[in-house]
């Protein structure tokens, strides 16, 4: 079909012991096995002894950490880290059920130290877990039919779903075709309840993972479905992107494909870029399946598995030449990609407070400041949890919605959330739009604060955009405390990525509804440069702005900051 | 080394000043490689020189010095360029070490001859996070003088940032610091690493290697045993300086268990595995002056303490025991203060009453619930018992840490009467000693707690602080290269907080000189869990242990755990050997009786 010679040295094509060593690992732990289930049982460490083990927990939803704050005290002492467990839960399109929210609520009060994260791909984390709380955790997650599978790992993650409650009239259509589209692409292997919930390892003649085969993804693949104007779960970061089509009158007609989208970079390494994805045409809503199924199909034997820096999909894609990708793909797949159909984004950030739907109910939309639900918002939640009888949603920025209100239950749940001091308030345009990885002291990629700073930053920035009669203009603002920018970083009008402690890069010129790369501007500086340079600049766009300009196409415009056209473009 | 006066007419009074400076900076290896060297240097002067007046210009160069690539990574580009300058080492026909920091035994420090480091420097400025204790250690207080040592420092960073390649600046200035030669001057390498390294790589080794080629003077190797007998005893303890004090309970603990290092440089003082140090005790200031204000008494008035003038505060700090109360003292205080109360606890039909009025009240308490006008120093301290030395069992190996001697405290604190109280050694450790301070100590001997001299297995149990002597046990066959098995049951409250030396136990795991380790922590969970517990969990293994010929010791409280520990033996015994009762207790007397079963518990 093409007389284009692809390079295949690097891709599933090639012998194991020519390819990375993960993924060596990969194929010899008996589908996510490992020795995950002895290894809880080591009673000398509080960590996995085994760092395939290690790893491969990642693929069952389980990051090992440690209490960065005392590593040097700890080691002192002649204690080892304060191993701890992170666990992100499988929550598709980030909608939950009271029940559900209620068992999260007691596993995290029991095992979690008293907190849930939500995060940038509407589910929770919980943080601080003991070795021992692994099992009992997953547990009682299971009771209420939540996993954590596929959370993590060199697989298909949670997919992501439009939370926008303004445009509920699909929401329900598309939160269950994320939920379909999940529970497909997930792993199949058994591994999962043979470790956490024990059960006995039955023998079939089945191949354990028909899709994925022993070695899985070259690396994450993340899907997630838009449903425009609201762009809330960044579609163009997504290896896999789907955008709503239709309208009132027709319905759900089909969907935009988008491919190769993704955040991480890496400092230093020019080979390495943030990369939006790319518009390649539409199919009709019946053919998502088969259409995820068939890129996923492309990556995984295409994918670089040699070098995991180079792994992801959007660097599969740029290397092969996206007409050969979308090609494939329409191989695969069985049919021909339609044209792209006419859409249009205006936002990715959420709409606060209470909105009515055609259907007569209610949703509110809280702010919780990156998504950290300390034991105030806790308490609250679980009294609101216990009375509600709709959904909850998880928001792509961190935030939650009460989903799915009747008329007669708002003024409750109103007077709840006065009882716990909670009720909504007026939040600044900076900060609705701010988002903050976790990073210290429990991520163990964080170079620089995030979470713990962006508090102060924005009460330091805030008087300057006060001053610049900002005050009311919305800008997004992320942050993240390492390079590979789980706060998709790299869209923002304004960004910081870490480099050490008080150090950031700072990014500007992103997309106000991301649909375009912002630019690095200033490399490893602390807060005062970062802070002159952003007064700098917003004094000019407060004079200059046209009306409506956002501030990220007012410095291109200006020319205050070069375009990103392309992700491969980044590091010039 | 005690020093004495020059040996007869040997040395001139300049050349016994030069040996006695020299001889006091000297650790007991440094001492014993000189006295070979010296046994190798007169041989030398007698072939070479028969009519030598004064000594050679230059000393001889030593043969093959030693090499080791000492690197600091986190992601691996100095462990590369480690392996790489190995590589050309061995090439070069130099025999080669590589180490990471992060596994390196920093006793050895001191010990190295030539000395090549690589390393990267992450944040701020700081090093790689493994080899982030050996920073500590080289720029800290116990870093050794390293004049023999010859080094050179490759660094690598990167120009982003603002303390570039700091991690190789400190390690370069701090190795000059300390007294060693620098070979080649250090190259700082960015992130483009690889060139520099190269170049690096090319001098050092050709210089090196160059030097290895060319004919060298042989050197003796002859070791003598100079076995000094130490001056110091409990009567004449030795000022030992605190070189370590710290808590090592992690954040949020229920206990305050610290680990604490003396240097016993200079003292002559020796020790084995199982010993104890005795430590002078000192009282309280702030219990010394509550005592005398409630006795009305001035600090520095003097009295005639055994035919010499002593001030009370003198005698309370130093000589007598202040706090708790003992028979002497109440039978005293009764008559002085004449106080019905304590009068009638005299009496023989009181004897219970009394023996819990002993155990709920200190000295003070006394003095202060019945008072008494115009007390005479010399009548009080003569119903005072002398303040006695306490003992605690060593933590460490002379042949790990020459010099030293580590020990694990947990304070003991309680409160009487609504005020805290504490142990007069453990608080006066806990509280009152920082580093740098000296304190009399001593060592104690103890011959029923020692490591079977064949390697046999040995089966060790500890909770709290009772692991300490195992801690020895475990440096000393480390450092012997034993190969005997040994098995550590240890017990304490909280696992994150209260696992004492816990990567240690996990380094010796690892290396297989610890060959087995359960633990039980009783505040984890519910239901309680304690070490013998954990012993009968594993009853077969243990009386297999123990048929092999395993020596099994116990350390640490002698209330409870002793006897839980002793019971649970005698249960596994009658169990695993099916045999009665009587039967097991006879098994296990006979390991007493063989020393196979000893105990170290308070």
């Amino acid at each position: 079909m093409t007389s284009q010679t692809i390079d295949r040295s690097h891709d599933l094509s090639q012998p194991l012991d020519k390819l990375s060593a993960d993924e060596r690992m990969k194929a010899a732990s008996d589908y996510l096995r490992g020795t995950i289930a002895h290894g809880l049982l080591d009673r000398i460490t509080g960590a996995m002894p085994s760092a395939d083990d290690v790893k491969l927990m990642k693929f069952q939803g389980i990051y090992q950490q440690d209490d960065r704050d005392l590593r040097d005290e700890r080691r002192r002492q002649k204690l080892e880290p304060a191993y701890q467990f992170m666990i992100r839960v499988r929550i598709p399109g980030g909608v939950c059920t009271p029940a559900q929210w209620l068992m999260l609520d007691e596993l995290a009060r029991a095992h979690g130290g008293e907190t849930l994260r939500i995060t940038t791909r509407q589910t929770f984390q919980f943080h601080w877990v003991l070795k021992d709380s692994l099992r009992p955790i997953i547990q009682g997650l299971h009771e209420t039919l939540l996993d954590t599978v596929a959370a993590c790992g060199d697989d298909s993650r949670g997919v992501m779903s439009t939370v926008n409650p303004e445009s509920s009239l699909f929401h329900a259509q598309i939160a269950a075709l994320a939920k379909q589209v999940s529970d497909h692409v997930i792993p199949k292997t058994r591994a999962y309840h043979e470790i956490w919930y024990g059960a006995e390892r039955v023998a079939s003649s089945e191949p354990e993972e028909p899709f994925y085969g022993p070695t899985y993804m070259p690396r994450k693949f993340k899907i997630g479905f838009a449903l425009p104007p609201s762009n809330d779960i960044d579609v163009f970061a997504q290896d896999l992107g789907f955008i709503a089509i239709g309208n009132d009158a027709n319905g759900l007609q089909g969907f935009n494909v988008a491919i190769g989208g993704g955040m991480g970079r890496t400092d230093n390494d020019p080979a390495t870029y943030p990369r939006l994805a790319t518009l390649i045409g539409f199919i009709p809503a019946d053919r998502v399946i088969a259409c995820a199924d068939a890129v996923m199909t492309v990556q995984r034997d295409y994918g670089d598995r040699k070098d995991r820096m180079r792994a992801r999909f959007k660097y599969t894609i740029d290397d092969k030449g996206l007409d050969w990708i979308k090609a494939q793909i329409e191989r695969h797949m069985g049919s021909r990609f339609e044209t792209a159909r006419p859409y249009a984004f205006t936002s990715n950030g959420d709409v606060f407070g209470w909105v009515s739907t055609p259907d007569g109910r209610h949703h509110l939309t809280l702010y919780v400041q990156s998504g950290r639900l300390g034991l105030a918002w806790l308490d609250a939640l679980r009294d609101v949890a216990r009375i509600h009888s709709g959904k909850f949603r998880m928001t792509p920025n961190q935030n939650v919605i009460i989903a799915d209100v009747e008329s007669e239950d708002r003024a409750a749940i109103d007077a709840l959330l006065e009882s716990h001091g909670l009720a909504p308030g007026p939040v600044s345009a900076l900060r609705r739009n701010a988002i903050s990885c976790v990073a210290l002291p429990t991520c163990g990629l964080a170079m620089a604060e995030s979470e713990r700073y962006l508090p102060g930053f924005l009460d330091r920035l805030e008087p300057i955009l006060a001053r610049h009669g900002l005050a009311e203009e919305p800008i997004t603002l992320r942050i993240s405390g390492c390079p590979n920018g789980c706060s998709r970083p790299y869209i923002a009008e304004i960004a910081l990525t870490g480099r050490a402690p008080g150090k950031y890069n700072l990014y500007l010129g992103g997309g106000f509804h991301g649909e375009r790369l912002n630019k690095m501007v200033l490399e490893n500086v602390g807060e005062a440069a970062i802070l002159e340079r952003l007064d700098a600049v917003l004094g000019r766009y407060a004079l200059e702005r046209r009306p409506g300009e956002h501030f990220g196409d007012y410095l291109i415009r200006a020319g205050l900051v070069g375009e990103v056209k392309e992700g491969r473009f980044f590091n010039d | 080394m005690i020093m004495t006066d020059p040996p007869g007419q040997a040395f001139t009074l300049e050349q016994w000043r030069l040996v006695e400076q020299l001889s006091q900076s000297l650790g007991s290896v440094q001492a014993h490689w000189l006295s070979g060297y010296f046994a190798g240097f007169d041989a030398g002067l007698r072939q070479a020189l028969p009519q030598a007046a004064s000594f050679p210009a230059e000393a001889p160069a030593p043969v093959a010095r030693t090499l080791t690539i000492l690197y600091g990574t986190e992601t691996g580009n100095s462990a590369q360029i480690a392996q790489d300058v190995g590589k050309a080492a061995q090439a070069a026909g130099l025999t080669a070490k590589v180490a990471d920091m992060a596994d390196y035994k920093q006793r050895e420090l001191g010990q190295e001859q030539d000395l090549l480091i690589i390393v990267s420097t992450y944040g701020d400025g700081d090093p790689p996070q493994p080899a982030t204790g050996f920073f500590e250690y080289i720029e800290g207080r116990k870093a050794p003088r390293l004049p023999d040592v010859r080094f050179a420092v490759l660094a690598l960073g990167d120009t982003t940032y603002e303390y570039y390649c700091q991690g190789g600046k400190r390690l370069d200035a701090r190795l000059e610091e300390l007294g060693a030669t620098r070979l080649i001057d250090r190259v700082d390498c960015d992130v483009d690493y690889e060139g520099d390294a190269e170049t690096w790589t090319d001098a050092i080794i050709g210089k090196l290697g160059a030097e290895a080629s060319a004919p060298a003077l042989p050197a003796s190797a002859a070791l003598a045993t100079p076995l000094t007998t130490s001056l110091h005893d409990k009567r004449n303890p030795f000022a030992a300086t605190v070189i370590e004090n710290i808590p090592i309970v992690g954040r949020g603990s229920s206990k305050e268990t610290r680990h604490i290092e003396f240097s016993l440089a200079g003292s002559g003082l020796r020790y084995e595995p199982g010993d104890a140090l005795g430590i002078a005790a000192t009282n309280d200031p702030a219990t010394v002056a509550a005592l005398l204000d409630a006795l009305g008494l001035a600090p520095d008035a003097p009295f005639e303490l055994k035919g010499e003038v002593a001030t009370v505060g003198e005698a309370l700090t130093h000589r007598f025991e202040i706090t708790a109360l003992v028979p002497r003292f109440l039978d005293y205080w009764a008559m002085l203060s004449d106080a019905a109360a304590l009068r009638q606890l005299l009496d023989e039909e009181h004897a219970g009453e009394r023996a819990v009025f002993l155990r709920t009240h200190h000295i003070i308490d006394l003095v202060r619930r019945f008072p008494v006008k115009g007390v005479m120093p010399q009548g009080f301290v003569s119903a005072l018992r002398p303040l006695q030395p306490r003992l605690y069992s060593i933590a460490s190996s002379l042949a790990a840490m020459p010099d030293e001697a580590h020990l694990t405290v947990s304070p003991v604190r309680y409160a009487l009467h609504g005020e805290a109280r504490s142990g007069v050694v453990s608080g006066m450790l806990a509280d009152r000693v920082a580093p740098d301070a000296t304190l009399p100590v001593y060592v104690q001997s103890n011959p029923h707690f020692r490591l079977p001299g064949d390697d046999a297995p040995i089966i060790m149990i500890g909770a709290g602080t009772g692991v300490a002597p195992y801690r020895a046990f475990m440096q000393e066959r480390e450092a012997s290269g034993a190969t005997g098995r040994s098995w550590l049951f240890f017990g304490d409250r909280n696992f994150r907080t209260d696992f004492l030396y816990q990567t240690e136990w996990q380094s010796w795991l690892k290396d297989a000189t610890l060959s087995r380790m359960d633990v039980a922590f009783s505040r984890d969970r519910a239901e309680k869990s304690y070490v013998q517990h954990r012993m009968k969990a594993q009853a077969a293994d243990l009386f297999a242990w123990l048929e092999d010929g395993a020596h099994l010791y116990v350390c640490g409280d002698a209330t409870h755990l002793a006897p839980d520990v002793h019971a649970a033996l005698i249960d596994i015994v009658a169990g695993q050997a099916r045999t009665g009762r009587e039967a097991a207790e006879d098994y296990v007397r006979s390991l007493q009786a063989d020393h196979r079963y000893q105990r170290d518990v308070y």
